[in-house]
């Protein structure tokens, strides 16, 4: 078997170039990262219209409200992860490059982490905040959310992955990611809520980053196999 | 060892195969319902603390234990068919996904009822294999639905593989977080089910309901490959002969 | 070791159709392979296989003796695709483009500034890709194929959307790259001169 080019770039360089090309898309664009965070806080913001001010209620339904938010945003910007590169064609051009393609869905997945999920902790202390909670709190909650995020965007690049160039994508995306988000949702929620009460929430914070481990080590696989397969 | 094996996957092969075995599935499968229920309801004793309510379990575990063991089957079966390219392991996938989720329905419906009178409540959150079972359907329909979406068969299969395979991973991640938020929120006492503790009348029912079930999920599987490998394989000379012949499509 | 691109036995179904079947080739280097046929006649999809992306119903892809399925990377990393959609970003400009590009695949000695001026695009480079022509843009997708340091070209319908000069640009280009010891495996719907051994597919 023939060795490689010599002047074959390293798998290294190609993860930093598809990282800093999909920020610099991005960039481009700002829409795409104004959106959901808009979406997250519209959220937030219709929650304590619904079931009234009261600050009890504020207090006890805060880190639930603030967590299901996150995750719908997520969600909403997780479809076009992969769609402007099915229609130009550049996502079959990722297919046929020598890099291994789990290395360029890793990269993407970086940059969608960087362009929603990080947006969404740091803002997440000033919607906290109307939701009285407190200093403390708020920190589990970025922290909680912090790795949660994470997860939400390394799984739901198995679904975009998935459902890429379907017509009806969208809403099955959906389908697809939320039983698979249950559990993220499910730590997050309950460890900001431990923390609200003054109880012991390292367990949450643990599995929450056990889980992000394991997204981390399995999804790009997951992703690449799904990316061959959807652009058959 | 390869060669039977390689035989007996083949779609003509497997599709008279079936056909034979089909009876000696459902048979079998139908009387052990048939004994487990009388005996479940009439013979098996007064549970000393739920009274009759508990008699549930004989359609309630059997069920859950299926919807299970049906999404194992189709994970299994898309894991085979990515890996060694089986077409038949493909169709074992999508024939198992609509029994399956009716079953995953069934489980739910019966701990719902049983529910009602243990807990007071048609639905308790807090329990980590209502919850299990309640994600196992949505990853069911998830499934049905991305088959659905995809016109190509061959892609359709292997798309559906790759997501039964992520959900596998995920139905256990679910239980035990669900088990680890229960725990936080002290939620009804979980009910001890099954087990070597039982009473011997109540526990020999229970199997029997367990194995009729499997057997007769076993039986409506293979008339579902059935069909399906009919469907699949509509351009290939063996169906349009089998069709053709006398007696047409045995 | 020369490297050689084959191919024997290859039957793609897609959906009802049967595109092809039992299509054997050979290509060496400065050697041409010219896939020809109507529209929907299966020419894309070839192309499509044999980078690897769509699963054959029989028959196998040799690049140097060896299956192409069993040395994905390495394969990937002898071959430039120019598709009909040109995989390049919108919102980027040429440069950037380019460099994107540089970073998957080993380029060539060639001086980016100068492969732009022959393809003619070197006034465009600071403009976001978007604001070119269609034209324009097929030029961008052609520069990247010179830039690439790779013996296997994939062309599909190279000559869409060019002008005259164009066309016969990438005819240029063609040649050169084979003459250099390339091949290059093409699909158009006329017929192309090109001064160099080609061997007629056609579909």
């Amino acid at each position: 078997m023939k060795a490689t080019n010599p002047k074959q770039p390293s798998i290294f360089a190609s993860l930093i170039a598809i990282t800093r090309r999909d920020l610099l898309l991005a960039l481009r664009r700002p829409g795409d990262i104004l959106n959901p965070l808009f979406f997250f806080a519209m959220v937030c913001t219709l929650f304590p219209l619904a079931v009234g001010p009261g600050a009890e209620q504020l207090t006890l339904s805060g880190p639930g409200v603030l967590w299901v938010a996150a995750l719908l945003a997520t969600l909403l910007s997780l479809n076009s992860l992969f769609m402007s590169d099915h229609e130009d064609g550049s996502l079959d051009q990722l297919l046929v490059s020598p890099q291994p393609l789990p290395i360029l869905a890793l990269g993407k997945m970086i940059a969608h982490w960087l362009t929603t999920g990080l947006p969404l902790v740091l803002i997440s202390p000033l919607l906290a905040m109307t939701y009285r909670m407190p200093v403390d709190v708020i920190g589990v909650l970025m922290l909680t959310l912090l790795l949660g995020t994470v997860c939400l965007s390394l799984l739901g690049s198995i679904g975009a992955a998935l459902t890429v160039g379907l017509h009806r994508g969208t809403a099955l995306l959906s389908l697809l990611i939320l039983p698979l988000a249950m559990p993220v949702l499910l730590l997050g929620a309950s460890t900001v809520s431990l923390a609200a009460d003054s109880e012991l929430y390292a367990t949450g914070i643990w599995a929450l980053g056990a889980y992000a481990v394991l997204a981390l080590s399995l999804a790009p696989y997951a992703t690449a196999a799904a990316l061959r397969i959807s652009n058959e | 060892m390869w060669k039977f094996f390689h035989h007996l996957t083949s779609p003509p092969h497997f599709y008279r195969l079936a056909a034979t075995i089909i009876p000696w599935l459902a048979f079998p499968g139908l009387v052990l319902i048939a004994y487990g229920s009388y005996a479940g309801l009439f013979v098996a004793p007064e549970d000393y603390q739920q009274g009759d309510a508990y008699r549930i379990i004989y359609v309630h575990v059997p069920a859950a234990y299926v919807s299970i063991m049906a999404y194992v089957l189709m994970a299994v079966g898309g894991g085979c068919g990515l890996i060694w390219r089986l077409k038949l392991a493909h169709a074992v996938g999508a024939a198992a996904a609509p029994l399956g989720a009716a079953f995953t329905f069934l489980a739910l419906a019966t701990g719902s009822i049983w529910g009602r009178p243990m807990w007071g409540t048609w639905w308790e959150w807090g329990d980590p294999r209502l919850m299990s079972e309640l994600i196992m359907l949505f990853l069911y329909f998830g499934y049905m639905a991305l088959r659905a979406a995809i016109d190509e068969t061959a892609k359709a299969d292997k798309a559906s593989a790759v997501l039964a395979l992520v959900g596998v991973v995920n139905v256990v991640i679910v239980h035990y977080s669900v088990v680890w938020w229960n725990s936080l929120h002290q939620g009804p006492t979980l009910l001890k089910k099954g087990g070597p503790g039982m009473d011997a009348d109540m526990l020999y029912p229970l199997l029997a309901m367990i194995l009729g079930f499997t057997l007769v999920f076993g039986a409506l599987l293979a008339r579902r490959i059935r069909t399906e490998v009919l469907y699949r394989e509509r351009r290939t000379r063996w169906v349009r002969e089998l069709i053709l012949a006398p007696g047409g499509g045995r | 070791m020369t490297e050689k691109l084959s191919a024997t036995n290859l039957t793609l179904i897609r959906g009802e159709r049967c595109l092809f079947q039992e299509l054997d080739f050979a290509l060496n280097p400065g050697e041409l392979l010219l896939l020809k046929g109507q529209n929907g006649s299966g020419k894309t999809s070839l192309l499509r296989a044999i980078a690897g992306m769509l699963s054959l119903e029989s028959g196998e892809i040799f690049w140097n003796e060896a299956p192409v399925l069993q040395q994905r990377q390495e394969f990937h990393g002898a071959l430039v695709w120019l598709a009909h959609k040109t995989g390049l970003k919108g919102d980027l400009t040429l440069v950037e483009n380019l460099r994107f590009e540089a970073s998957l695949r080993p380029q060539s000695d060639n001086d980016l500034a100068v492969v732009c001026e022959r393809v003619g695009i070197s006034r465009l480079k600071r403009l976001p890709l978007r604001s070119l022509s269609a034209g324009q843009q097929r030029r961008v997708a052609l520069a990247r194929l010179v830039l690439a340091d790779v013996p296997l070209w994939l062309l599909d319908e190279p000559f869409t959307s060019l002008d005259r000069d164009g066309r016969h640009l990438v005819t240029q280009l063609v040649e050169e790259h084979l003459t250099s010891g390339g091949m290059c495996v093409m699909a158009a719907h006329q017929d192309v001169e090109i001064n160099a051994t080609v061997h007629r597919v056609s579909l």
